[in-house]
């Protein structure tokens, strides 16, 4: 499934879109720890976190990940915002915790499949 | 859902079994850092995490959580299991990681609890 | 009740408020202050454990009405409050993170579950963090005066 189209469907906030918004989102992957991410996320996958401090961003570009989604309303501060737009990787926002993102998500990523 | 059918769901072992069978989880929170989960506005939550290190089980003590369960195939250490028997709180473990384990969860019915937002710090 | 806190000591972090916690309960506290103020000292004692060189203190004081926490240590002060105040905003360092704390939601906790709440933090000299909870859900939300 498109990365445009998930924001459509969960109803997420786009703090930053990558150029590559059309890219196919792999899975998805919920944590907070950046140790755990860099072993076990895969390229093109969804992050769901609460966390959302620039090391975030960095994270994501390292992973290669499609997207980062702040959950539980959290915001990125600045750093992030710029990192992210500077290296073209998608942060995204919701008021939703990262366990209803994840359940969502997955649904609607098995309905595709 | 019964603690029993999500162990089954999620092809988890229950490390820490409650006298009471008929645990239910209702209601669960994802979360790895620890005060993330101590910003949790309700009480009687699961929760599902990936840290196993003591700390957690203190906060579930003090926060009432009903279960742990442990994702990613994270065997805690024996005294964290020991302390969660001396109070009670069922623990599960699973290889499954937590976005699977979620998913599973919220399409049997497990409702998401919320955590204090952001929005709730800017009445003061 | 005193509780002293040792820098570095992560494998007991959350022993103390625990056990003040239960304490509290055995004194008759109700539920939902005993739950506050476990609450308020497991995230004041891990700041203690994580931010302070050398530790430092946890006071529980318990009046008919109201149950008061004070966490003092002599560490470095925090530069700007309200900074840390910022939900997500953190200054630990990655062997803390690794263990799952950093969250940038300490102060945040502490201040959501206080009646009154006060900090007071100079640099080089040290952070004292003021709580008081009113027993028995006389909640008027945390205020916070701070300097």
């Amino acid at each position: 499934m498109k990365l445009t189209e998930i924001v459509e469907r969960l109803s997420l906030e786009v703090f930053t879109l990558t150029a590559e918004a059309e890219m196919e989102v792999t899975g998805g992957y919920c944590g907070d720890l950046l140790s755990h991410v860099l072993a076990s996320a895969s390229p093109g996958n969804l992050w769901i976190t609460i966390q959302n401090h620039v090391n975030v961003v960095a994270v994501a570009q390292v992973v290669g990940l499609s997207a980062v989604v702040m959950t539980d309303g959290r915001r990125p501060d600045k750093a992030s915002l710029e990192r992210a737009q500077a290296t073209g990787i998608s942060l995204l926002g919701s008021s939703e915790s990262s366990f209803e993102i994840s359940g969502q998500l997955c649904r609607l990523l098995a309905d595709t499949r | 859902m019964k603690l029993q059918d999500l162990a089954r769901t999620i092809e988890g072992t229950i490390l820490v079994q409650q006298e009471d069978a008929d645990v239910r989880v209702d209601s669960a929170f994802a979360a790895d850092l620890l005060s993330d989960v101590l910003a949790l506005t309700e009480e009687q939550t699961t929760l599902v995490t990936g840290m196993i290190n003591p700390q957690v089980m203190r906060v579930a003590e003090i926060l009432n959580i009903t279960a742990v369960i442990f994702v990613r195939g994270k065997t805690p250490p024996a005294t964290l299991v020991e302390y969660a028997t001396r109070l009670g709180i069922p623990l599960l473990l699973t290889k499954k990681t937590m976005f699977e384990t979620c998913g599973l969860m919220y399409a049997n019915g497990v409702r998401p609890c919320r955590s204090g937002s952001v929005c709730e710090m800017s009445d003061r | 009740m005193q509780y002293a806190v040792r820098a570095g000591d992560i494998d007991r972090g959350g022993s103390a408020s625990a056990q003040i916690k239960a304490e509290l309960s055995r004194a008759g506290v109700d539920a939902v202050t005993a739950r506050r103020a476990g609450i308020i000292s497991f995230e004041g004692e891990m700041n203690l454990m994580v931010y302070a060189h050398d530790g430092g203190t946890i006071t529980v004081t318990v009046e008919a009405d109201a149950v008061t926490i004070e966490v003092k240590d002599l560490g470095p002060g925090i530069e700007d409050i309200d900074l840390a105040m910022t939900p997500g905003y953190s200054t630990a360092p990655d062997w803390a993170t690794d263990l799952g704390f950093g969250a940038g939601m300490g102060l945040i906790n502490i201040q959501k579950n206080s009646d009154l709440f006060e900090i007071h933090s100079h640099i080089g000299e040290g952070t004292t963090i003021i709580s008081r909870i009113d027993r028995d859900g006389g909640r008027k939300g945390g205020s916070q005066e701070g300097s």
